[in-house]
Parts: C-alpha cells; sequence; structure tokens
C-alpha cells in the first residue's frame, strides 16, 4: 500500500457534524471518525477490507395488502408519501437517469415539503444542476443534506459548509453495497419510469422520455421499505421489458411529464475537435496497440467524454486494420459504440447508461445491447462484478499526483464539482487509463499531492497527456510491452516538469478551512478522504 | 484615446481579450496616470493558483517599460506568463506610453538548429498570431512547419497586439522539430512585424500578396537591415551569418503568377514559393472550386517557376477540415504536379498531409533499383546505366537519387531496401523499371 500521501497537520473537526475526531487512513488521508452519526471506516487499502455480517432486507409483505388486479395507481405523489407514512428525518431516494432533464426528483422533494415533511436526507443517484432548488429546501429545512454527487450550485453550497450534514460521496458500486450492507436505509424510492404499468413493471428503453436503462433504481427497488414509481407513459399490462419489477412497486403515480426530452439525452454526442484532446484520443488507442491489450477477444469501457469518443473511434480504425473485434464492450453507450456494435466490431454493448439517442435505439432494440446495472458491474458485496473482467479503461480526472493518485471530486481550489459515478469501479479493470489534458487553462493537472484523493495511485495505470503517456512503475509489464515503440512514453515526474515550467511555476495549493464538509468513500464503503469548507 | 507623445499622462490602451469564451488569454487595460504609483485590478481565474505570481509579474513588467504610474485592469482567463507580457506592453503601447526599456520575457525556448534551405517542408500550420492558447501544443502535432500569422487572421485593430504576441512566442514557445515561420502583413505594415520578429530569430518569413520583384527586395533589405543592428538589440543569435534566414512569397494574384520566375529569383533568401488560392480565385472572378479547374494553370505554372528558379514550390491549403478524404486526394494530386508541401488550417490535417507527400512505395522501390544499378555500374566503370534491358538516362539517375534520399529521411528504406537495391540487376524485377 502506497504511503505516498503524507498525514497533514489538520485539528479534529467542529463538533457540529459528527462527535468523533480526525482519524488517519491507510493512505495517511485524514478522515472523520464519525459520518452523519455513524461510525466511519477508514480506507485500509485496496481489497483490505473484510465486511462480516448479513445483508440488508427489506420487511415482509405480502401479496393480500396489494390490489389483486395489480392497479397500484394512486392520485399523486402527497398521496402515495402519506400511504408510506412518510415522515421527518426519512431517506427519499431518487435517481439520474433522465440527467439534467430530471423532473422526477424535485417533484418528490417538493411533494414532501407541501406535506410539512422536515429533515429528510435525499438520497440520489447523482445530482444535476436542475436540482439546484434542493437548495431552497436545505434552507427551508425540508432536506437536511445529501448523500450524493455534489456539483454546480449544491457542490458549491456543501464547499461552504453550508449543508448541515456531511455529504457523503459513493461511487455507483458503493451506493449499491451502501444500500446491500444497510449503511443507508432508504425509507421510500421514487423511480422515474420512461414506461410502466398500473402494477409497476418499467423500463427506461421506450416512451417519450426514453433514456435506456434503469439499472441504477434497481438496489433501491429491492431494498427500500416502500418504492413508488413515477410515469409520463402507462402502458396497460405488462410493460414489456421491464427493468424493474412491479412485484417490488408499492404505489404507481402518473404525471403528465418525468423530463425534458431535449436534457435527458444528447441529439448526438460529438467527438472533440480539440486538436490536444485528439491526440491524446490517439495516443490511448494506440498504446492498447502497442501493449497487446486489442487483442481478438478483449474488452474495454470508455464513457461520453470528448476524449473517449475520439479513443473510440481511433480504436476501432486500429481494431479494422488488425483484423480484431471485442467480445464486449461496456458503456455509458454512444453513436460510437452503437457503430462498433453494428459494424461487428464487439460482439455485445454491456451498457450501464445511455447517452444519445443512437445508444437509446439500440438498447431498445438490439439484443446484442444490453442493460446492466450497478450490481452487475460494480458492486462490492457482489460475488465478483463486470469491473475487473474488463481489460482496459479510459477515464478522466481534475488532478493526478506524481504518485498517480487521482481527484475527480474537487476543483484544485478546493470545491467539489463532480460525483464520482462508476469513476472508481473502472479502475479494478485490468488497465485503468486517464486521459488528461496536461494543463487546464493556465493550471497543471499532474500535481505533488491530489487535493482530494478519489482513487489510489495503486489502482491507476497510465496517466496520458498531450505531452506524454506516464506509466505507473508498479506496471514494470506495460513498460516492457512499449519498449522500442514510437509513443511518447515519458515519466510523470518529467511532464509535471515540463508543465510547470510552461505555466509559470508551481500553482499555490488550494486554501481550505479544516472543517469537514463531505466525504469521499472507497468502493467498500471505507472512508478514503475529506472535503474541507473552502476558504471564502 | 492618446495625448501628447512623451507625457506621462498619455491616455488610455486596452490590449487582448475578454469574454466568457475566451481561455488562456487576458485583456487588460492601462489608464497612464501623472503620479500615485501603480494601481492594479486583478480579475483571474486562476486567482486561486497564480493570483501573487501575475500580481509580481505585472509590477516587473511595468517596471522594465519605465511606466511608474498608472492605473491597470487585467482580466485574466488562464493566460501564460509570455501572454500577460506581450497584452501589458501592447496595453502600454496603445495608451501611447512609450517603452522605455526592453521589457521581452527571458528567452525560455532554445533557437531551433538553423534549417537548410531545401528542408522538407510537407506541412506548415497556420496559427493565428493573436490567439496564443494554440500556440503551446502546436509543436505536439510535428509539422515540418509552423506559420505565426499576423495578416489575414488577425483583426486590423489587433495588429500591433498580435506582433508582440507572436515576438514573445518566438522567444518562449517550443514548437519541437517544427520550422517556425511567421506570415507578416503587406508592406508596410509587414515591416513594423519585421521589426518585432526578425531579432527573435525566425527560420522563414512568409511575404503575403507578392506580384512583383520589388515588394520582396524591399522585405529582403528591410531584413539585412535588422540584422546588421540586431547584434545591439540583444538578440546576437539571429545576427549570427551562419543562420539563415529563408523567405517564401505568396503569389496571390493573376499578377503575382505571372511574375512567378522572377519572384522567385529576387532573394538567395528565397527558399519555396507558394500560392494562395483564395485570393488568386477572387483575382480571376471565380469561385474556388474542388476540382480546381480555375487555378490548373496558375498552380502548374508556379511549379514551373520555382523549379526554374531552383526554389520549393508549395500548395496552398484545404479549407474542409472534416474532409479528410478530400484533403487527401487534393494533397496526392498536389504531389503529383510537383509541389512539395501544402499548408495546414487544422492539426489533423498534419498526418495526412504528411501521407499524401510520402512517396509510393513502387517509386521508391523503382528508385532504390536504379540507384543500386548506377552505383553498380559506377563500381565497374561503364558509362552506361542499365535495368534490365533497359538503359537508364542520367536525369532519371539524378531524380531517382532525389527521391531516394527524401525516402531516407522519412525512414521509408528501412525494410526490403537492401533486397530492392540488390535485385536491381534480375531480369524479372527489371521489367518494372521499364515502364
Amino acid at each position: 500500500m502506497t504511503t505516498a500521501t503524507k498525514p497533514t497537520d489538520k485539528p479534529p473537526r467542529g463538533p457540529s457534524r459528527s462527535a468523533g475526531g480526525m482519524v488517519p487512513n491507510a493512505l495517511g488521508r485524514l478522515i472523520p471518525s464519525e459520518v452523519n452519526g455513524r461510525e466511519a471506516v477508514p480506507f485500509k487499502g485496496v481489497g483490505k477490507h473484510e465486511p462480516d455480517g448479513r445483508k440488508q432486507a427489506p420487511p415482509i409483505r405480502s401479496c393480500r395488502d396489494y390490489p389483486a388486479d395489480g392497479d397500484k395507481r394512486v392520485d399523486s405523489l402527497e398521496e402515495a408519501f402519506r400511504r408510506c407514512g412518510l415522515s421527518d428525518g426519512m431517506v427519499i431516494s431518487s435517481h439520474h437517469h433522465l440527467r439534467d432533464g430530471d423532473r422526477v426528483g424535485m417533484m418528490a422533494l417538493e411533494a414532501a415539503a407541501r406535506l410539512g415533511v422536515k429533515d429528510v436526507m435525499w438520497f440520489p443517484s447523482a445530482s444535476f444542476p436542475c436540482q439546484a432548488p434542493v437548495i431552497d429546501l436545505m434552507e427551508a429545512g425540508v432536506v437536511h443534506h445529501i448523500e450524493g454527487s455534489l456539483n454546480g450550485p449544491l457542490g458549491d453550497y456543501c464547499s461552504r459548509g453550508k449543508m448541515r450534514g456531511l455529504g457523503v460521496l459513493r461511487s455507483h458500486g458503493g451506493r449499491w453495497q451502501a444500500i446491500q450492507d444497510g449503511e443507508v436505509k432508504i425509507d421510500v424510492a421514487v423511480i422515474a419510469a420512461p414506461s410502466a404499468d398500473p402494477f409497476g413493471n418499467c423500463d427506461g428503453s421506450h416512451g417519450p422520455s426514453a433514456c435506456g436503462s434503469l439499472g441504477f433504481a434497481l438496489a433501491d427497488s429491492i431494498y427500500a421499505e416502500h418504492v413508488i414509481v413515477v410515469t409520463d407513459n402507462l402502458v396497460p399490462f405488462p410493460c414489456i421489458p421491464w427493468q424493474i419489477q412491479g412485484n417490488n412497486v408499492d404505489y404507481v403515480v402518473e404525471v403528465e411529464s418525468i423530463g425534458d426530452p431535449e436534457k435527458i439525452v444528447s441529439g448526438t454526442t460529438r467527438i472533440t475537435r480539440s486538436p490536444e484532446r485528439l491526440m491524446i484520443a490517439r495516443n490511448v488507442a494506440r498504446l492498447l496497440k502497442e501493449t497487446g491489450i486489442m487483442r481478438e477477444g478483449f474488452s474495454f469501457q470508455a464513457g461520453a467524454g470528448g476524449i473517449a469518443l475520439a479513443f473510440v473511434d481511433y480504436l476501432a480504425e486500429l481494431m479494422r486494420e488488425a483484423g480484431v473485434k471485442a467480445r464486449f464492450v461496456r458503456g455509458g453507450s454512444t453513436r460510437y459504440l452503437v457503430e462498433l456494435l453494428e459494424e461487428g466490431l464487439t460482439d455485445y454493448i454491456l451498457d450501464g447508461q445511455t447517452f444519445d439517442l443512437d445508444g437509446v435505439r439500440s438498447i431498445g432494440s438490439d439484443p446484442r445491447h444490453v442493460a446492466t446495472s450497478p450490481f452487475t458491474s460494480y458492486n462490492f458485496h457482489g460475488k465478483g462484478n463486470f469491473a475487473s473482467m474488463v481489460d482496459a479503461v479510459v477515464l478522466g480526472a481534475t488532478e493526478v499526483d506524481v504518485h498517480f493518485n487521482a481527484n475527480v471530486n474537487t476543483h484544485s481550489d478546493g470545491r467539489l464539482l463532480h460525483g464520482i459515478g462508476g469513476w472508481q469501479n473502472c479502475l479494478a479493470s485490468g488497465c485503468s487509463i486517464l486521459a488528461v489534458p496536461s494543463f487546464r487553462d493556465r493550471i497543471p493537472v499532474i500535481k505533488d499531492e491530489v487535493t482530494t484523493v478519489t482513487g489510489p495511485g495503486e489502482l491507476i495505470d497510465v496517466v496520458a497527456t498531450e505531452r506524454g503517456i506516464a506509466i505507473n512503475p508498479r506496471r514494470q509489464d506495460l513498460l516492457d510491452a512499449v519498449r522500442g515503440s514510437d509513443l511518447p512514453i515519458r515519466p510523470i515526474e518529467e511532464i509535471q516538469r515540463e508543465v510547470e515550467e510552461l505555466c509559470g511555476g508551481k500553482p499555490r495549493k488550494a486554501r481550505v478551512t479544516d472543517v469537514p464538509v463531505a466525504v469521499i468513500k472507497w468502493v467498500d464503503g471505507t472512508v478514503i478522504d475529506t472535503v474541507y469548507q473552502v476558504a471564502e | 484615446m492618446s495625448v501628447t507623445v512623451g507625457s506621462r499622462a498619455a491616455g488610455i490602451g486596452s490590449a487582448g481579450r475578454r469574454g466568457k469564451t475566451i481561455r488562456s488569454d487576458l485583456w487588460v487595460q492601462l489608464e497612464a496616470r501623472s503620479r500615485g504609483g501603480i494601481e492594479l485590478e486583478l480579475i483571474s481565474r486562476v486567482e486561486a493558483y497564480y493570483g501573487d505570481a501575475i500580481r509580481a509579474q505585472v509590477e516587473e513588467v511595468l517596471a522594465a517599460l519605465g511606466v511608474t504610474d498608472a492605473r491597470v485592469t487585467l482580466e485574466d482567463a488562464g493566460a501564460l506568463p509570455f501572454v500577460i507580457q506581450a497584452r501589458l506592453e501592447a496595453a502600454a503601447l496603445a495608451a501611447s506610453v512609450a517603452p522605455a526599456g526592453d521589457a521581452r520575457p527571458a528567452r525560455t525556448a532554445a533557437l531551433p538548429p538553423p534549417p537548410p534551405r531545401a528542408r522538407m517542408r510537407r506541412s506548415r500550420l497556420y496559427l493565428p498570431g493573436n490567439e496564443p492558447k494554440f500556440f503551446m501544443s502546436a509543436g505536439l502535432y510535428a509539422p515540418d512547419g509552423i506559420i505565426l500569422d499576423l495578416e489575414d487572421s488577425v483583426h486590423p485593430d489587433a495588429k500591433p497586439a498580435a506582433r508582440l504576441v507572436v515576438r514573445n512566442a518566438l522567444r518562449c514557445v517550443d514548437f519541437g522539430s517544427a520550422e517556425r515561420m511567421v506570415r507578416i502583413n503587406q508592406l508596410p505594415l509587414g515591416l513594423e512585424d519585421l521589426a518585432a520578429v526578425v531579432p527573435e530569430g525566425p527560420e522563414m518569413i512568409l511575404i503575403p500578396k507578392v506580384e512583383t520583384v520589388d515588394q520582396v527586395r524591399e522585405v529582403d533589405d528591410a531584413i539585412d537591415g535588422i540584422l546588421s543592428g540586431s547584434g545591439d538589440s540583444g538578440s546576437p543569435e539571429a545576427a549570427d551569418a551562419d543562420r539563415p534566414l529563408w523567405l517564401m512569397p505568396i503569389l496571390e494574384s493573376a499578377l503575382g503568377i505571372e511574375n512567378a520566375f522572377e519572384i522567385a529569383g529576387a532573394s538567395p533568401r528565397i527558399a519555396a514559393i507558394t500560392i494562395g488560392l483564395e485570393d488568386y480565385s477572387a483575382d480571376l472572378g471565380v469561385p474556388k472550386t474542388e476540382e480546381g479547374d480555375e487555378s490548373a494553370w496558375a498552380r502548374q505554372r508556379l511549379v514551373n517557376a520555382a523549379k526554374a528558379a531552383g526554389v520549393q514550390a508549395i500548395d496552398s491549403v484545404y479549407g474542409q477540415v472534416d474532409d479528410l478524404e478530400g484533403l487527401k486526394r487534393w494533397g496526392e494530386r498536389s504531389r503529383g504536379m510537383g509541389y512539395e508541401g501544402m499548408g495546414c488550417v487544422h492539426p489533423r490535417q498534419i498526418r495526412v498531409i504528411h501521407e499524401a507527400f510520402r512517396p509510393p512505395a513502387a517509386q521508391v522501390e523503382k528508385a532504390l533499383k536504379i540507384v543500386a544499378a548506377y552505383e553498380q555500374a559506377r563500381a565497374e566503370g561503364r558509362g552506361v546505366v542499365s535495368l534490365g534491358s533497359k538503359m537508364i538516362d542520367p536525369p532519371v539517375v539524378r531524380q531517382a537519387q532525389t527521391l531516394v534520399e527524401q525516402a531516407r529521411a522519412l525512414g521509408l528504406t528501412n525494410t526490403g531496401s537492401e533486397d530492392a537495391a540488390t535485385g536491381a540487376t534480375d531480369k524479372d524485377t527489371g521489367s518494372e523499371a521499364d515502364r
């Protein structure tokens, strides 16, 4: 285990959100010993945490309590909440399948407000800028705090120390783990469904608000005390296909619109035109070829960012030239993955979420394009998961350091910027590649020490910039494989030095206070780092 | 905007760009005052990391410029230090605060070795002179040359500011193995460009809209004047007698094309001539087409004039950035006409152009056989070179030698070349060379 990140001298945090003090974890980062009233386990190292006990389960229900004709419709979310017994301090969950077009997250919290409920913990699978009004609900005391990704205005609110509880950021897999082991007990799950029947079977691949997979809501549907499905496309039983089973659903609410289709998926995703990013993408594709990772039957995952899309396009070119195809690729699916599938360059797309209209069309019509969930893909408590079976993954980061630790959560000024998404989970792949520009504006991306550790350097194999590709010295096999190639392989410190010279010296370190505002969970539920209140 | 020159209560000047979409640049306004020292208002996107560094740099630059009393407003979008310096100096100039001293940033980029006259010039990447954000990575794409453009891509109001950005880039930006070219404005404005950039030791100057020999000679004389005095101006490297400064006139009109041969021979500094097709088509009064029928004669005329004068013929640019197939076709045809390179308006064109200007493998193979046959004949003391049953004329040998040299420079002769060369006298392989 690396101890590259040295402990810093931070005094114990104030008493407002936890009674305990700060303790160092295996990376030497200080973390609160208690988070939102629960004891926190410090990160112990990759694969070191051994959970025990039994999984959480919802109370026993029986069919005698539900209508025999299968019609679980109620008139409104308020009515559904009332029947669920929503009360002060409960946990309401929602999901980000509809991304920045989502209307259901706000609808649910506003319904709770109208019922006069206070101090709710909101547990979204991710938050988006359209949910900025949650700030008003926090100010009004309806929402106590958020455990989920915090970015944009919500990230700012939390970073300035205004949220009452600590923010808890989890990966997609970590959210499933937290639900499964009882760390988070969801009182009411509210699931936005692009198609549903009155029984509660629902799916995301069809309907005016079609978004692709509903995988992020699966855990909630199984483990929550109560489950409400909200749809704008009610179909007579049966809703085919169903990804969420109505047998887990308590109530179905019909509304006019669950989301703004314009913002649910991009009409088209476009490859970046930035020459730096194109260059990074091309070099990463070539790296996969030179290292022999690109071979008949291999697998990879790449997201929907500009570099990732261009990477897929370049890799496809190399696959065609070499006459090899992948057995599967993992999405976030986009037009570019769909084209691979349709051209026969991959046998399957195992899709976590769907980013554009081509992706939605494909998942709704091509049986080789399969919806997955964080359970199959990422969950720590599963009997294995797909992430560790992927040969290579291409990810981004806001910062990396010379020990290959990386940060995706905070800006270099310490402010919360992004959620974790599946990023941490993907690091389990055979070769984890961070494709990042060497500087943004004037700010170098390679630091002596990252502001926040989201992923330990132990799991990050390659940092690819336009100025060179740094391979983690732990991966001697990769270093050996690229020897003699004309790829710009360079030590990470050398790239760092070059960029610092160009930018006029090392940037000043973030000025933050010693007051924790959020914690970053590792995939196993331990705490890997703390986010502090920014200095105003 | 400005008052009496020499008065320190001169005026207000601004330089640079601001707005939400601006990146890696800044906007500076400088209001000269008669007293009160320097008052700085700084808004920076990178305040948290480089705020102090920017403040220190502003102080240092203004001191070097001899500006002691001014109100300075600076809106920074993450500009690098060489850009900050250029914008400050440009704002001071615009405020008619005459620079009292040399405020140029220290040279941080080593001068590349002087390029030979006939260096490879397959690709030259255009970089708008007032867009410094594109400079830092330009060398990474490994074009044969980069052009810091002060002419058409720079708004007339921004010329003085762009000139300083380009000057600083020649001192501070590492363009890798690329030949560093500057496209100046038409004279007389171009004379100010030359005064700013020539002392920094670029490898080539592009002269736009050349129609007569005199235009080239005027530039040539101006360069002589600057170089003979630049030992004093703190750039002894540029004045080094061994360091050539090449010229590439751009012919962009019917008259320019008519005078192509004379222009190509107008100065020993000329290493290449090139054509500007947008302006040329406009001069003819016809639209520029994909097939290029309207410029077919001009393009071939330029090649002929260049070869007659012993300089390189370089083609125009291909403007459709997304059409890489079209670019490939254009480049291959261009190479076939005798051109040795062309311009790029986006880095993604570089790879395609290098590919298009690469001699085809069959041609290289044939040239290797001819050269091998020539060597063999010479070793055996024969005056007549033959390949198979075919006699090879001296000009064909010379052409083959040039091609082999070029192929070696591109690393194209590593594999199989020896076999091809030794197989040159075999009857069966000789037939390939007969055509």
